[in-house]
């Protein structure tokens, strides 16, 4: 109703807070978080070793959580990723271990199947209009069956190295076996860098355009944190043992989508889809297509999470990634997504899958049963959405 | 003077906005108070607090009810004392029958058991109170819009009512159906029944209110015990006088700029019913023309079939833009051609709510703001800045979610974003629908302006003195059909509503031939 011509007042951190609550939340919870753990476990969370595991143990569920975002921003959900990943990899290790492919071909086919499985599915969804929860409820059945059935219900194991070495393998260092790894170094603060060079560059266009509402001090805070996390989380595991390789491939990936809905327009077009169907298809949106697309997207992502899962176990099980859609979706629902579609980030559902890690991670190391540890799950992913429903309901 | 509800110095505070501010209305006894503002003047705001939407001690003031202060702690208390709101957007299930619905929360049943008999004994009692002739076991979801407000009326019968609210109850009905309701209120009226009736339609409000409250900006501006004459009813509203509701024009017609021929869409739904029949009309650049008609008459399905093919099947048409023949059978192929719709829903078909006044503009051209699938966000929010200012966005900045913009600032937003594609064809459905009449000044003011810049414009209107004031010549649709062509200077009311009324004569098969339909076609 105001008729104002100027943009917000740039100081007004209340408020600024209030818009916000929900990102500045969940970073803040995953802090918490983690604080209480390094606590409670007496210091053994952010032991470099731990740390590592902790990065191997979530990567599969980062990957997923990635393209499961943009599957729930549209509108939709998949059911099928643990079936599909555990599909793949039965697949991956037949033709590794029965037919002796060589493994980068291998890993092409794989992610071909797990595209072709998304297509088969996003193709009902989008041009047939069936519901995604019936299709992939499915699909979860389907392919939880052809993986048994494929396995014989054996398992298929162990892997050459090198497949292995996908899931646990560090990089390698280029100047001579010392420690701490230089490679690693280089590339995690190089990250670092970079990350916070593009922060400021942001944040300096949005004050050229009058834009820019986070006050300075929660910007200059919050990337202040984020780059010595980063320089001392590469720093203690380059004198363990080295980037694990799957964090190159979860922060090549978290970036490239990150980018993707955030910068481009096929990004757009999602949140769109997800906000509005009818309105972005009246808009010229080819709804159908990104729709399919973003499912083929997600069968390909839970194909690479499931070769992650059998190379990490070294053999493809009949019962690998039982459960899997359920830690995935969850995270990106403690990220903030919203059921309705629309809502969401890439980075919210990374901190989300991060908060289910550590709180698995953290819980297993001071014992807690896993009985306990479900409940504890469910309550915190409860109470996530009811922050987000309270937090709606009043603004 | 026997006052039912006396609401004495109202205020109301959301945070950061002042929604009410010390605001009075008195309503006698037996009468029908028209509530009238532009939109955000806090009418809704004021029902909400006297139904009890806002319980008591949310708001600062009185309700004296009957003589006696009253404290509602929500919706139940309120009807309990005989006050029933009646919302703008309909609150029916459709795929539940009119029984179902009117009883809906309010079943007659014993210990949970629903007694069907009684429901539908009462049912029917009630359907003649307002005239309706329907089954208690139809539908509603197969009800028109004015029927199934029929239906919500009932069901406020059904319980003890003795103050009526009508929130904009006839946004959504044609003419015959709004006469009829307001000819329905009235006799309520005389049977003892207190109203509230709020309403954009003025020329209604003279029809049946007895007097009327005005408020402005979250004041009450005026209250006066008989009603007004319209153009002092605004003068009150805006807080100046509006001589001229429309801008002046100066129209430069040029030459065909589109052609459409043999238009024919059928219903996807239902089986060789035709929506468009036959439709055949030309548009020049420079133009502004105006479709006419009956709610259900087939306009908006005839825009939208040729906008993307986004409603009905095609039987039969083609379009032809500058000469050559275009292929309009998808959206992104319509908007290739030159080719912009602006919805008459802008919040279900034309905005994505959730999303802010920035990210909705590009929408319907993204390439405008990208290089090689990457958004250029500098550019974005130029482009934002610049409609925000050249349209007069009301808004605290382009991040604003469109979700918190009034009804005309929202569809300026949609404005935006089809001004953005550069389109050489506009066609506006109901472009001033729920919207203030400043707010439709401008967006007046803005058709003009674009058909000066040589574009060409489609306006479909059920507000005919609009269609009067704005365009350059009207075609006049019915069942489907276009009926009529008429320069606007020769056309007047009561020759539109004639020709409407005399085409749907004795043409209720859809097996029609074109002969049969220039012979029942009235030439003007």
């Amino acid at each position: 109703m105001s008729d104002s011509t100027q943009s917000r007042p740039t100081g007004d951190t209340f408020g600024f807070i209030r818009r916000n609550i929900r990102e500045y939340g969940i970073l803040f919870a995953l802090i918490v978080i983690m604080i209480f753990f390094q606590i409670a476990t007496g210091g053994i969370l952010f032991r470099p070793v731990n740390l590592t595991n902790l990065f191997l143990q979530n990567s599969h569920i980062v990957i997923m959580a990635v393209g499961m975002l943009l599957v729930i921003v549209a509108g939709h959900i998949d059911l099928s990723v643990g079936s599909v990943a555990a599909f793949v990899g039965a697949l991956a290790a037949l033709m590794v271990v029965k037919m002796g492919l060589p493994i980068p071909l291998v890993v092409v086919l794989s992610l071909m199947a797990g595209a072709v499985i998304g297509g088969i599915q996003g193709y009902w969804i989008a041009y047939w209009k069936i519901p995604s929860f019936i299709v992939t409820l499915a699909g979860m059945l389907v392919f939880r069956g052809l993986t048994m059935w494929i396995l014989q219900g054996q398992n298929i194991g162990p892997f050459p190295r090198e497949f292995q070495m996908i899931a646990s393998g560090f990089i390698p260092d280029l100047f001579g076996p010392d420690k701490p790894n230089t490679l690693s170094l280089i590339l995690g603060w190089g990250a670092a860098l970079a990350i916070l060079w593009l922060a400021i560059r942001n944040r300096r266009r949005a004050e050229a355009n009058g834009v820019a509402d986070e006050p300075f001090a929660f910007f200059a805070a919050k990337n202040a944190l984020i780059f010595l996390a980063l320089v001392w989380m590469t720093w203690a595991l380059a004198n363990f043992r080295g980037l694990p390789n799957v964090f190159i491939v979860m922060a090549v990936l978290v970036a490239l989508y990150a980018f993707v809905s955030e910068r481009m327009t096929v990004g757009r077009r999602i949140y769109a889809i997800g906000g509005n169907s009818k309105a972005a298809k009246l808009s010229g949106i080819n709804s159908e297509r990104v729709v399919f697309l973003t499912f083929v997207n997600m069968g390909m992502l839970a194909a690479l999470a499931g070769i992650v899962v059998a190379a990490r176990l070294n053999s493809a099980t009949p019962k690998a990634g039982v459960g899997f859609e359920l830690d995935v979706i969850a995270a990106v629902f403690i990220g903030g997504a919203s059921m309705a579609g629309g809502v969401g980030t890439v980075i919210g559902a990374v901190v989300g899958a991060f908060i289910m890690g550590v709180m698995n991670n953290g819980m297993s190391i001071l014992g807690i049963g896993i009985d306990y540890q479900q409940v504890i799950k469910g309550l915190v992913l409860m109470a996530a959405v009811i922050f987000d429903v309270s937090n709606k309901s009043k603004s | 003077m026997d006052a039912i509800l006396e609401m004495r110095g109202i205020t109301k505070e959301f945070p950061g906005v002042k929604a009410l501010n010390n605001v009075n209305m008195t309503v006698r006894r037996g009468e029908i108070r028209a509530l009238v503002g532009e939109n955000g003047a806090g009418k809704s705001t004021l029902m909400k607090v006297l139904s009890g939407v806002y319980p008591h001690g949310s708001y600062d003031g009185e309700i004296l009810y009957n003589g006696k202060p009253v404290a509602f702690r929500g919706i139940p208390d309120s009807e309990e004392l005989g006050i029933v709101i009646i919302h703008q957007e309909l609150a029916l299930v459709p795929q539940m029958t009119i029984a179902e619905n009117i009883f809906l929360g309010n079943e007659l049943a014993t210990r949970g058991v629903i007694d069907w008999n009684e429901t539908n004994r009462r049912t029917a009692e009630l359907l003649a109170k307002v005239g309706l002739r329907e089954s208690p076991q139809t539908k509603v979801g197969s009800l028109g819009m004015g029927k199934q407000q029929l239906v919500e009326i009932a069901k406020a019968l059904s319980k003890k009512v003795d103050l009526l609210i009508l929130d904009e109850p006839t946004s959504s009905l044609n003419e015959h159906d709004s006469d009829a309701l307001l000819q329905l209120l009235a006799s309520f009226r005389d049977q003892g029944m207190t109203a509230i009736l709020i309403s954009h339609k003025l020329n209604e409000l003279s029809q049946v209110a007895d007097s009327v409250t005005v408020l402005r900006d979250g004041a009450t501006v005026a209250q006066h015990d008989g009603m007004l004459p319209e153009d002092q009813i605004i003068k009150e509203m805006v807080g100046r006088s509006m001589d001229d509701r429309y801008p002046p024009r100066d129209p430069q017609i040029g030459e065909v700029v589109m052609q459409v021929r043999d238009w024919t869409v059928e219903d996807p739904d239902r089986d060789g019913r035709l929506m468009v029949k036959n439709a055949k009309f030309d548009l020049h650049r420079g133009e502004v023309l105006g479709i006419a008609g009956l709610m259900g008459a087939g306009r908006t399905e005839l825009a939208m079939s040729i906008f993307g093919r986004s409603v009905g099947k095609l039987r039969s048409g083609e379009v032809t833009i500058n000469g050559s023949k275009v292929d309009v059978s998808t959206v992104p192929k319509a908007i290739k051609g030159g080719l912009a719709y602006v919805t008459e829903d802008r919040k279900s078909l034309g905005l994505v709510l959730i999303d802010t006044i920035r990210r909705n503009i590009p929408l319907a051209h993204l390439g405008g703001i990208a290089a090689k699938g990457v958004v250029d966000s500098q550019r974005e929010a130029e482009i934002a800045r610049d409609f925000r200012k050249r349209l007069n966005i009301r808004s605290s900045s382009i991040e604003q979610e469109t979700l918190n913009l009034s009804g005309g600032n929202q569809q300026k937003v949609v404005l935006a974003k089809w001004l953005f594609t550069n389109p050489e064809i506009l066609i506006l459905d109901e472009p001033t629908r729920g919207i203030d009449v400043g707010a439709k000044y401008e967006i007046y003011t803005m058709i003009r302006d674009l058909a000066e810049q040589g574009k060409s414009i489609i306006v479909i209107s059920s507000e005919m003195p609009e269609l009067l004031g704005i365009t350059d010549r009207i075609l006049v649709m019915n069942e489907g059909r276009l009926v009529a062509e008429l320069p606007t200077a020769e056309a007047t009311q009561e020759k539109i509503m004639s020709i409407i009324i005399r085409s749907g004569h004795n043409l209720t098969d859809d097996q029609i031939t074109p002969e049969q339909i220039e012979a029942e076609t009235p030439h003007v």
